[in-house]
């Protein structure tokens, strides 16, 4: 469980997001999504403990992350938007560094790594280099070391990107079986991607979070997408951002910058 | 602990998978052996010189370690400052612009364990070359009979300024995601470690003496010659715990920006 309160987070003079609040449950699959930009990956790094926030609090399974930050870490598994696996590592090599990084005991070690290799279908690169991967399988190689610990709280910044389409249904697939005892919270921009994987939604958009709602309450009579615009219309004048555009957005990766 | 022997593992595994590692050990060593050639072509020649002229007291003076040793530790002390950046530059650096530091951070693992794994492995590294650099003395003691203790102390002394070269690296490699920006850095800053006491060798400055101390070659010149002193120890531990310190800051930081 994951528990967001009033988060800000300031670059200098540039507020990169507003008071953001949310809750994600167990057994739930939270998607985030919004607009390149939004603040996503900004409250995503907040969560996981990679920096601070200027103001507000999260708790990660009760646990403070600021105050409590290594055993609120260990609980968390983090598939930046980047994979951050290192290119001259073997693949199995490196999920075993990642392992005992998280704090994997010596003797679990080998079934987790298991685990993990077959969770992910890695079982035919386990020995190759992570640097020769392509970009799909380095993807499920981060995914794999996310996940390796066991965590009971799993942040994914858009875990399907750079996939192709047969990938993208595996890698949902396997996110949906993992979202069976954990919390997971998925960044996205995919709108078919969030009414297919995920139980609930938060839209931010420009720094704020402009809707949180269960998937079911959502669905009836409207699409996503009609709710998509609605949400993102209120923060920015009429019109800016028409269905053409939203269809480029879903169409393929954009480049977002993290900061 | 174990997370510090887990990094200085994956660290040390990696300088040896890529090619840095074999290019910097090979340029330190040939440049060593061609030091060690012209070294001991000088010392056989004065050697003859003296007996030429039947010079015997000139003659008892001269030995294998202040004509071959010091002058080569001297060298090598140099070559390290062009070297260690090249062994350390990448260290932090490189983890910043692939995003392998994103995954160190939000691990369960302190900042410091981080900074004390990545000094680990680049300390033990740098140590291997100077053990290897080491061959050197082995030969002398084969065809002719330096002092030992001598040649220990010097080496010692050696590898504490290398040890200190790797902290300053890893200083500059923790400040930014840039290679190039690192290794310029910790060559300036270690260069300026060997020159700072100039001035006040060229004449009467004030703090003569605070630069005379700061200054390295004046510590290792005296292990060199064979003298282990608490306060040159002292020099070196004390420099390499205040580097590491602001490694541990700077790496901290990046969390805060």
């Amino acid at each position: 469980m994951i528990e967001v309160k009033g988060l800000t987070k300031a670059y200098g003079s540039f507020l990169a997001i507003k008071d953001v609040s949310f809750t994600a449950e167990r057994e739930q699959i939270l998607g985030f999504l919004g607009p390149n930009g939004a603040g996503k990956t900004t409250t995503m790094r907040i969560i996981t403990g990679f920096m601070p926030a200027t103001s507000g609090s999260v708790l990660v399974e009760g646990l403070n992350i600021f105050s409590e930050s290594l055993e609120a870490r260990r609980r968390i598994g983090y598939l930046p938007e980047n994979p951050p696996v290192y290119p001259d590592m073997r693949v199995e090599d490196y999920l075993r560094f990642v392992a005992k990084l998280k704090g994997v005991g010596r003797n679990r070690l080998d079934e987790a790594i298991e685990n993990a290799v077959r969770g992910c279908g890695l079982e035919d690169v386990r020995n190759r280099i992570c640097g020769q991967l392509s970009k799909g399988y380095r993807q499920r190689v981060g995914l794999a070391a996310a996940i390796v610990h066991d965590p009971p709280v799993l942040i994914l910044d858009e875990p399907t990107i750079g996939l192709d389409p047969r990938q993208i249904i595996e890698i949902r697939r396997l996110i949906r079986g993992l979202a069976k005892e954990r919390t997971v919270v998925l960044s996205t921009h995919i709108l078919p991607e969030v009414s297919q994987v995920c139980d609930k939604v938060v839209i931010i958009n420009d720094g704020r979070i402009v809707l949180e709602e269960k998937l079911d309450q959502i669905s009836r009579g409207e699409s996503l997408e009609d709710v998509f615009l609605k949400a993102i219309a209120k923060e920015e004048p009429a019109g800016l951002v028409g269905e053409a555009e939203l269809e480029e957005v879903e169409a393929g990766r954009s480049s977002e910058q993290p900061r | 602990m174990r997370n510090t022997l887990t990094i200085a593992g994956r660290d040390l595994q990696s300088y040896f998978v890529q090619p840095v590692a074999y290019v910097v050990m090979t340029v330190f060593l040939l440049l060593a052996g061609w030091f060690f050639f012209a070294l001991l072509r000088r010392f056989e020649l004065i050697l003859e010189m003296y007996a030429a002229l039947r010079n015997q007291p000139g003659m008892q003076n001269f030995n294998l370690n202040q004509a071959v040793i010091e002058p080569l530790l001297h060298n090598l002390a140099v070559v390290l400052v062009i070297l260690v950046p090249a062994v350390t530059m990448r260290t932090f650096a490189e983890e910043k612009r692939t995003g392998t530091y994103e995954l160190l951070l939000t691990s369960p693992v302190r900042t410091g364990e981080i900074v004390a794994g990545k000094f680990v492995a680049a300390a033990l590294f740098v140590i291997l070359m100077i053990v290897l650099a080491g061959i050197f003395p082995l030969i002398l003691l084969f065809f002719g009979n330096p002092e030992i203790g001598v040649m220990f102390s010097g080496y010692l002394g050696l590898a504490l300024v290398a040890v200190c070269f790797v902290a300053v690296g890893l200083f500059t490699s923790s400040l930014t995601s840039n290679q190039v920006i690192a290794a310029i850095s910790s060559f300036g800053a270690l260069l300026l470690l060997y020159v700072i006491s100039w001035p006040a060798e060229a004449g009467e400055v004030q703090f003569a003496g605070l630069l005379r101390y700061f200054s390295l070659p004046e510590h290792f010149a005296q292990m060199v010659k064979g003298i282990i002193s608490t306060q040159d120890i002292v020099y070196f531990l004390s420099l390499i715990a205040v580097a590491l310190f602001l490694t541990q800051r700077s790496a901290e930081s990046a969390r805060w920006r």
